[in-house]
């Protein structure tokens, strides 16, 4: 299909802003009178605040008050694993106590240090799989992991139990959660091939580059939160719930963000803005509150690491015949998340086996908080099957490539542990655009081919996600200039699919970019909600609900034109910012003489009456607002059907230095299957940061904890290392399949997260491959593990180990 | 002490005259006092993208917190503030510089520029800044002003580099988005239509 804007490249509106320094993250903003708060955090893992003696600290000159857990729930601390805004019982270093606000940062810094706070100290621990042993330290109060609707419950394990896993073998405890679909055994019996081992995954933070600092003020009863999140509107609605604000009551400023990737998607994994929010309601001042890059560590979040066991069953052709895992999930000392049963679901999904099973349970550790994190399951487990793929292929005497071939998922085939049908899959044509793009085959020659001490290895993975959700809203408005305004909540992450949503809209009325705005960056612009922006869902979401506002304007404007000019509202049509006769062109009105016509009519034209039905609260407060004031296209998007899968292939070239242990990644291919591509460069962003986000999982990011006290050990870039440019290669070659979604009205899918799941996978295999096969079971492959492998030394001289050195 | 002196007195006369040095110096010549050991003078004056600027800076002040905050010129950005991101490089005598690991007397003889004095005086964008918008190099965009900043310095320094020598030369600044094909890719451009 020809289109005006889908598929081309434009400038979205906030990069000259972002290269010019002029655009403004939370911190770069001040207000009259504002106040510097700092926060007391908790120096032990797991404790309980028996006292805090502040005193000397409010005595102090230019010290303006402080905020306590007390003062923040004042009937009690809710108890789920969930982040607190501030507490008396913390579960990991560095979680928030208490905040102080004064006249500068340093007063505020020598005031904290007159505090004295009496804590209890508790039991606590670093490694779930202690936890679970009978006599094992919790990393809760009232037990170590905590269960919907019930509360916080004990899991124990005998201690036998605990050994023979960590010996590699398939756990013996009943499983608190089962999930499965076909007959395992009869699968299984199916099988050539059968490997089965444990495995382990790293939990790692997000890092994002900017510290969750926020401004706080409150005026004529409304708060002003300025802050940074993946979500404009979505975030907001969430926010309000916890600073415990009414929705038309709040204004969150949020014109950019310095990276999510999971973290900043929902309120939930934020809390720690009500401070400032709080704080300043308390003491009637503006308050700004800078998070240092250590406080980010802490409470910004991380992957939950997998302490898991699998066995995957092959027929003789190549095809997975069953999958079955038990995973330990690593809850952290708050938060959590449900990637083991992503993971399942996208072993399902990418190959397609007949039969899955999934046990698991989630335990907590006294570590960073946990939650989503870019691809979370889906990810971590990709860079653990790839290799056993390989083993698999070679076992069988299948080509590696082709043994993806005959298990990928395509169109017409349902996935999942709900087995649901996809919406479109182009997984096979992938998987041929890459080995065309790398050479896949012209390549083979280098494998394992020795270089002095390095060898070279090659890798071909598979990534996904689901990548779209629907029942959003959307609005667009338009002004007597005639220009079309997209009301646009979907928050700017930086993958500008703010902007490539709302050109959806400019899409059906045909207008040029040059005379569209998008209204978006606070929400007292008046913006309608969205689904958080996660997931990789705002592509498909947002140029539904786009697309669906732009098609009530349509709509409108062509009967407003029939009934003034006459004819029926089928007889026009819409070109070069007029709406006029197909017939005749001369016949119509310009958009601006529309507008202005809608404005004189009033009612539906205006967003007075005639509204859709289900308009979420956050957006009946926008339109509310809005109604009136120009010409409103408003729409509630209804639910689709099926799974819109985001699907990634990749393709690695390493050479991997059996005397440093160094993996360095030479070349990367990627190719997207993520429908109709909407914004190429935007695409290219996602596939390339994907690249980089996948060599920080494969090979070098971990939480590392001091086992004797509980103390973080990685909490900044350099502890923790980041991908850096000389981690990546110079040029990552990426490409896309580029066919159309049914699903979508512009043919569209997600890919943010499946673009580093395939990297991932790749970089393993292609680990595994210079190895001659050697199957770490792990992610990072670190030097240190392929060090000891090559000397003959375990790498894992602590069996299964998380939040620690394993090799 | 004069009782017409006071500190608001003082530095409103300060930056009026901008004199600090000078001034400061007599105040305790005026008082036949020494300068105390360990004296720092509080009010400098320092050079920001061709501008003489008058500033009070607390003796262990960084350069990043004198640009952020008292001046406001905001487009310097905090990533860790520890000298391991490279979020707020900003040149100091051509060099690109961690801002948040400087002091700010240590370079207040330095000719010192950021990301704000990039534009022409009619609003053009450096061809840095041109060239990552065109190739779209920013995802987040919190760490771009750095990357500006180090490709500036790059590039007057190696007006034509090979891709590779582009990568090395960019290595001290860290993106989180993993951008640095893109920023390579503006690096580049850069160097076609600088």
């Amino acid at each position: 299909m020809a289109y005006m804007h889908i598929g081309k490249d434009f400038v979205p509106p906030d990069v000259p802003g972002k290269v010019t320094g002029r655009i403004k993250y939370a911190e770069d903003y001040t207000r009259d009178g504002m106040v510097y708060a700092r926060l007391l955090t908790s120096p032990i893992p797991h404790a309980r605040v028996l006292d805090i003696d502040a005193s000397a600290a409010l005595a102090m000159d230019g010290v303006v008050g402080i905020l306590t857990a007390d003062d923040v729930y004042p009937d009690g601390e809710p108890q789920s694993t969930g982040l607190k805004i501030l507490t008396n019982e913390p579960t990991l270093v560095g979680e928030p106590i208490l905040a102080l606000a004064a006249v500068d940062e340093k007063t505020a810094e020598t005031a904290l240090a007159a505090i004295t706070v009496t804590f209890e100290r508790l039991p606590f621990v670093i490694d779930p799989l202690d936890s679970l042993a009978e006599g094992g330290p919790d990393a809760y109060n009232g037990g170590n992991t905590f269960v919907f609707r019930q509360g916080f419950v004990q899991e124990k394990w005998t201690s036998d139990q605990v050994a023979s896993f960590r010996a590699g073998n398939e756990p013996s405890a009943e499983a608190p959660t089962e999930l499965s679909y076909g007959d395992l055994d009869a699968s299984f019996s199916d099988a050539a091939f059968v490997y089965e081992n444990t495995f382990t995954t790293a939990g790692y933070p997000h890092m994002s580059m900017e510290p969750r600092s926020a401004l706080a003020y409150w005026e004529d009863g409304k708060l002003y939160l300025h802050g940074g999140s993946q979500s404009l509107t979505a975030f907001a609605d969430g926010i309000a719930g916890i600073i415990g604000v009414a929705k038309e009551d709040l204004v969150f400023v949020n014109a950019a963000t310095g990276g999510g990737f999971g973290q900043r998607a929902r309120a939930g994994s934020v809390p720690v803005y009500g401070v400032p929010a709080k704080l300043s309601q308390k003491i009637n001042r503006p308050v700004m509150m800078r998070v240092t890059r250590e406080e980010e560590f802490t409470i910004g979040g991380a992957r939950q690491g997998f302490q898991g066991w699998i066995k995957l069953g092959f027929r003789s052709d190549g095809t997975m015949a069953a999958a079955d895992l038990w995973i330990v999930s690593d809850n952290g000392g708050k938060g959590g998340g449900g990637d083991a049963f992503s993971a399942t679901n996208a072993i399902s999904i990418v190959y397609q086996a007949e039969a899955v099973r999934l046990r698991g349970v989630s335990i907590g550790s006294n570590t960073a908080h946990r939650g989503a994190q870019r691809g979370p399951g889906e990810n971590q487990i990709a860079a653990i099957v790839s290799p056993i793929l390989d083993k698999a292929a070679d076992e069988l005497g299948i080509d590696r490539l082709e043994i993806r071939k005959v298990n990928t998922p395509q169109n017409g085939d349902v996935g999942g542990i709900q087995r649901q049908p996809f919406t479109s899959a182009y997984m096979p044509e992938a998987l041929e655009q890459t080995a065309q793009l790398f050479d896949w085959e012209g390549r083979q020659s280098r494998r394992r081919q020795r270089n002095g001490s390095k060898i070279t290895g090659l890798g071909i993975g598979q990534g996904y996600h689901n990548a779209g959700r629907s029942g959003m809203d959307g609005i667009v408005m338009m002004g007597a200039d005639g220009r079309l305004k997209v009301h646009n909540g979907v928050g700017n992450l930086g993958t500008y699919s703010y902007a490539s949503t709302s050109r959806a809209a400019a899409e059906v009325l045909k207008m040029p970019w040059e005379s569209c705005d998008i209204v978006t960056g606070r929400t007292d612009l008046h913006l309608p909600i969205t689904s958080p922006q996660d997931g990789s869902n705002s592509i498909f979401t947002n140029t539904r609900t786009f697309w669906g506002a732009a098609q009530d304007m349509l709509a409108k404007m062509k009967e407003i034109a029939a009934s003034d000019l006459g004819g029926n509202a089928d007889d026009y049509d819409v070109s070069n910012e007029r709406v006029h006769q197909i017939v005749d062109e001369s016949v119509g009105y310009s958009f601006a003489q529309v507008a202005q016509r809608a404005m004189e009519l009033g009612g539906k034209y205006t967003g007075e009456s005639e509204l859709p039905e289900d308009l979420a609260e956050w957006t009946q407060i926008a339109v509310s607002r809005l109604a009136g004031s120009g010409f409103m296209g408003v729409y509630h998007d209804p639910a689709h059907s099926g799974n819109p899968p985001g699907f990634a292939v990749t393709a690695v070239e390493i050479e991997l230095d059996v005397e440093t242990g160094k993996v360095e990644v030479i070349d990367i291919s990627s190719v997207a299957d993520s429908g109709t591509i909407v914004h190429p460069q935007g695409m290219k962003n996602q596939l390339v940061g994907g690249a980089v986000w996948a060599i920080g999982l494969s090979v070098l990011e971990r939480h590392l904890y001091d086992p004797q006290n509980g103390l973080p050990a990685s909490t900044g870039f350099w502890q923790s290392k980041i991908p850096t440019y000389l981690d990546a290669p110079a040029k990552i070659e990426t490409g896309w399949v580029d066919l159309p979604d049914p699903e979508n009205p512009v043919g569209a899918r997600g890919i943010g997260e499946p673009a580093m799941g395939s990297v991932s996978a790749a970089i393993n295999a292609a680990i595994s491959d210079a190895l001659d096969g050697h199957i770490f079971n792990a992610t990072p492959v670190t030097t240190d593990m392929i060090i000891n492998h090559v000397a003959g030394i375990s790498e894992e001289w602590v069996p299964l180990a998380q939040n620690n050195f394993r090799g | 002490m004069n009782p017409k002196l006071t500190r608001r007195r003082f530095i409103k006369g300060v930056i009026a005259s901008g004199a600090a040095v000078t001034t400061t110096t007599m105040w305790y010549v005026a008082n036949g006092q020494d300068r105390p050991a360990g004296y720092v003078e509080r009010l400098i004056r320092i050079n920001v993208n061709g501008q003489v600027r008058n500033v009070d800076v607390a003796p262990q002040e960084t350069l990043a917190s004198t640009l952020r905050y008292k001046l406001g010129l905001t487009g310097t950005k905090l990533g860790c503030n520890r000298g391991e991101c490279g979020a707020c490089t900003v040149l100091v005598d051509g060099t690109a510089t961690y801002a948040c690991s400087v002091l700010t007397h240590s370079v207040k003889t330095g000719m010192i520029e950021t990301v704000e004095g990039l534009e022409s005086a009619n609003g053009d964008l450096h061809p840095v800044q041109q060239a990552f918008v065109e190739s779209l190099s920013p995802q987040c965009g919190y760490c771009t002003p750095g990357q500006v900043m180090a490709a500036v310095a790059l590039l007057r320094t190696n007006p034509n580099p090979t891709r590779e020598e582009a990568r090395q030369g960019m290595s001290g600044n860290l993106c989180r988005c993993g951008s640095y094909d893109s920023y390579l890719d503006g690096v580049m451009r850069a160097a076609e239509i600088g």
